[in-house]
């Protein structure tokens, strides 16, 4: 019997803003505990909410980025539950009316529809030591957007696939560094089983504490064998919340959904509703970076291999790198051949590395040399230029210069000379390689198989 | 005079004037408040702050005690922020004290602003000044007792259904509540958000417009308060009135006691004599004002008192989960009324029931607006008692909520429409107090005032005792 995989996703991401979403506490990754804390993040008697316009632009933002129809007035909603690390005893988040939905995105080719895009705000951090629970309100009302895809996800890897393209979108957009281990970027996938070529949708599952990506494919994976284990034996999946054991890599439930919640969700009458003007919207369409796609678009365009055009387009910090040098040199595919290759971690001023790439294809110096050159400048950060002076890296491309080392050569090898002369030509390459070196390298090779085929005759 | 027989603006030209010190006012009126035997306050400030130049200069305020007074402990009269000491100001506060208003102490209330005779405070009743087996009304029993009692020239208190008026109108008081929106509530402990609003209490309208001008308008703290501009009141209220036309709603007073109804008559007549004209108006709604208002306020307050969970702060009861500890702490912190208004707003806002109740009272809320609107469209304002009935007796209500609520019968309707209202001291019948109650338009305290004022000064309603 052939099953199929139906997988939507729920995704919480932490936004970048300067201050948490009600309150003027400042947002920062790995502060000593309740440092950024307030009356109004701490649920004190007699606090409101006042909203942060910058979350509202990340959140607009996000919801353009997913192609998603706009509510032009949407209000806040209170979701009723108690948990200690819920400071008012409710959430405010966006019910009814999210900032966005039905939207989508590319992903490799396959549209995934997104269902909703809306803001809310962040519980507090609850850490267990020994027998007791720590509550760390450095967290609560951190801005958070909530997105809700339909399930058009059929595998581990087309959700890996779709989280990964999101994260580079949300670092594109600049809302979000989206790193799933820091808890930035939170996946909870629903995940059914159905025979194939059923139209009716089998049960679903959420797993929850999904912390990497591995942890995301491989949790998907085993609760999709284990709903077709159910299923083949003629079992019936039941509904429930399940958490994901990053050690023993199983899904346990967590409750099941019979004692499903009420929230309880009404409007939040501290909160006016929320309006968004044409102009509002149409300045942050005006100011959206370039995304991914239309990146990746435009580096093809520009003349580059889609293999490097991807890298550079995955990779934002390189890409953004990429497009420094190019600007300097004005050759792409050279430029992103020494970016993508010549670069690990550390990147050298734009403008070292375009010199180098210019002096090479102008023949001032060899490649090699260049790459020596490029360790040297991000090592001892040095100008290239200096670097080049100081060592008498340039390159040689001086005829005669050139000849007498030819000459040099053959004298060292007169037995050789005497084979190439006698019609041995694949001893070209001996002998350029002979006067690389007693040129220390810095003879243009070119150069120098020109002159010992003009010798030849 | 006695200093404690002084309005608060009085107070102010006289320090102004160097007649009196500010010392000698705050030990006169915390002599008063600290001596009483009505339990009025449930703190006395250990201090008087120092003396500024202001609007307000030197004169004594009580505030509510769930309006936070930094440093002054805040406990709403309730067990559960018994020792719950408040970490900022008010934004009412703020303005009053950069005035140069002065804090006498926090008075007692019902438990979160939860009933109309303040039995319900855990800190034991209030007691009304005309007769003390009575109640003072409720919920700000304690502000306004201690005004009628000369204990405070001026309080605050806090208005989600009547909760300034009633209690004005029992302890024969002026009592305002503004537009929903005129005064922040950041700092106002909430039980109903989009029906609490910030209540002046006070023995002449003269001490609630200057009060009323030095706190109200925008406040970057609360999105729902308005930029609406602030005139200054004060001023304003001294310029001529001119006649009125006010409506009466017949078939929302036909419920009233007979007693206040034949009052409420002759109010009417020396209002004609005065000038004015009386019409009768039709609120086909008015039957469901009540329940509409009790769905929406508890709805509201079963998640506006979610927090008091034992966790932060206030009261804690241990347990061996954080569950436990939540479920023991609400338990035993809160007071039955309360319990029994978060279990009726938990009900109407739970799946299934949250459209039948919830969602039709919000729809009927909008119907309810739109027909006071175009009611004063055709009237300056709407008059009504009070109150339905004279100051019970403690104890006489307090086993019926269905009696108790019955308090709000004509105070909710200004709190559903967000509109701004005033009760006035009607006289005595019988030896205790009762009121009458003003309704205006909205953002209009301009006139409601200066309708009140003159009212004040003409029509013997004077409480210059
Ligand atoms: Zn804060």
């Amino acid at each position: 019997m052939e099953f199929e995989a139906v997988i939507g996703m729920e995704l919480h991401v932490q936004l970048k803003t300067e201050t948490k979403l009600f309150c003027s506490c400042r947002v920062e990754f790995g502060a000593p505990p309740n440092k950024n804390v307030c009356p109004v993040c701490l649920g004190m008697p007699g606090v409101l909410p006042v909203l942060n316009k910058k979350a509202v632009e990340h959140a607009l933002r996000v919801a353009i980025a997913l192609n998603c129809r706009i509510n032009r007035e949407s209000l806040f909603a209170r979701k009723n539950y108690f948990y200690p690390d819920l400071p008012k005893g409710y959430q405010i988040t966006q019910y009814t009316t999210p900032i966005g939905w039905n939207g989508w995105i590319d992903v490799n080719g396959k549209k995934i529809r997104i269902k909703r895009v809306h803001l809310e705000e962040e519980s507090a951090k609850t850490v267990l030591e020994g027998d007791y629970a720590y509550i760390d309100f450095n967290r609560a009302g951190i801005p958070l957007v909530e997105i809700v895809t339909e399930p058009d996800l059929t595998s581990p890897g087309d959700a890996v696939q779709f989280v990964k393209t999101l994260q580079t979108l949300l670092r594109y957009l600049g809302v979000s560094d989206a790193d799933m281990e820091k808890g930035q970027l939170r996946c909870e996938p629903n995940v059914s089983v159905r025979r194939r070529g059923e139209e009716k949708l089998g049960t679903r599952r959420e797993i929850k504490n999904l912390n990497s990506i591995r942890s995301l494919e491989r949790g998907i994976r085993y609760e999709i064998d284990q709903q077709i284990k159910i299923l083949s034996s003629g079992g019936e999946v039941e509904r429930a919340t399940l958490l994901w054991d990053e050690k023993e890599e199983v899904t346990r439930p967590m409750r099941m959904k019979e004692e499903e919640e009420d929230y309880r969700y009404f409007p939040e009458p501290d909160l006016p509703p929320l309006l968004l003007t044409e102009d509002f919207i149409k300045e942050i369409r005006k100011t959206m970076p370039e995304l991914p796609h239309e990146r990746k678009e435009r580096l093809i365009k520009e003349g580059l291999r889609e293999y490097d055009a991807d890298i550079l387009t995955r990779d934002l910090e390189r890409g953004r790198y990429y497009d420094e040098v190019v600007s300097l040199t004005s050759d792409p595919p050279e430029t992103a051949k020494w970016v993508i290759t010549e670069l690990k971690e550390k990147f050298p001023p734009a403008r070292e590395l375009a010199w180098i790439i210019n002096a090479v294809k102008e023949g001032k110096i060899t490649r090699n040399a260049g790459k020596e050159i490029l360790k040297e400048v991000i090592e001892k950060g040095k100008p290239a230029e200096e670097i080049v002076k100081e060592k008498g890296m340039t390159q040689v491309s001086d005829e005669e210069e050139i000849r007498k080392l030819v000459e040099q050569a053959f004298e060292m090898h007169p037995e050789e000379k005497e084979r190439l002369f006698s019609g041995e030509r694949k001893l070209v390459g001996f002998f350029i390689g002979e006067v690389m070196k007693l040129s220390g390298r810095r003879a243009n090779p070119g150069v120098v198989k020109r002159m010992i085929e003009e010798m030849l005759g | 005079m006695e200093i404690v027989n002084l309005f608060g603006w009085e107070i102010k030209e006289k320090i102004e004037r160097g007649e009196i010190s500010e010392k000698e006012v705050f030990d006169a009126f915390y002599e008063r408040a600290s001596s009483s035997s009505l339990n009025t306050f449930i703190t006395l400030a250990e201090g008087r702050e120092e003396k500024k130049e202001g609007k307000l200069r030197g004169i004594p305020f009580g505030i509510k005690d769930n309006i936070l007074v930094r440093g002054m402990k805040n406990t709403c009269g309730s067990k559960i922020l018994h020792d719950f000491i408040a970490p900022y100001d008010a934004t009412c506060i703020e303005r009053l004290k950069k005035e140069g208003g002065v804090i006498l102490g926090k008075t007692n209330m019902d438990e979160f602003a939860m009933g109309s005779s303040n039995e319900y405070s855990a800190f034991g009743p209030v007691k009304n000044p005309f007769d003390p087996e009575r109640v003072p009304g409720g919920s700000s029993g304690g502000s306004a007792a201690a005004v009628a009692n000369l204990e405070v020239p001026i309080a605050l208190g806090s208005d989600t259904g009547g909760s300034v008026r009633q209690p004005a109108a029992f302890c024969g008081v002026f009592g305002l509540k503004p537009t929903y929106g005129r005064i922040s509530r950041y700092g106002l402990v909430a039980f109903a958000s989009s029906l609490d609003q910030i209540g002046i209490i006070a023995r002449t309208v003269k001490d609630i417009a200057l009060t009323l001008e030095v706190i109200a308008g925008y406040d970057p703290m609360d999105s729902t308060s308005s930029p609406e501009g602030v005139p200054p009141y004060s001023k304003i209220i001294e310029e001529p009135c001119g006649y009125k036309t006010l409506g009466v709603p017949e078939e929302l007073i036909s419920g009233c006691d007979e007693e206040i109804l034949n009052a409420f008559q002759r109010t009417l007549e020396i209002l004609q004599r005065l000038g004015h004209k009386i019409v009768r108006i039709t609120l086909p709604h008015a039957k469901y004002y009540l329940p509409t208002y009790e769905i929406i306020a508890m709805a509201e307050a079963s998640s506006n008192l979610a927090r008091y969970d034992g966790v932060r702060y206030g009261l804690r009861v241990e347990g061996e989960s954080a569950e436990e500890i939540i479920e023991k702490t609400r338990m035993r912190g809160f007071g039955p009324e309360v319990k029994r208004r978060i279990m009726v707003g938990t009900y109407v806002l739970s799946k299934g029931y949250r459209e039948e109740y919830y969602g039709k009272a919000q729809r009927v809320r909008t119907i309810i607006k739109e027909e006071l609107e175009e009611a004063l469209r055709e009237v300056d304002f709407i008059i009504t008692p009070t109150a339905p009935f004279l100051p019970f007796k403690l104890g006489e209500r307090k086993e019926d909520p269905i009696k108790m609520y019955l308090s709000d019968v004509f105070t909710v309707f200004a709190n559903l429409a967000g509109l701004p209202a005033i009760s006035i001291p009607g006289g005595r019948i019988n030896g205790l107090p009762w009121g009458f109650q003003v309704t205006g338009r909205a953002w209009d305290e301009e006139n409601l005032l200066t309708f009140a004022y003159h009212l004040e000064r003409e029509g013997g309603w004077s409480l210059r005792q």
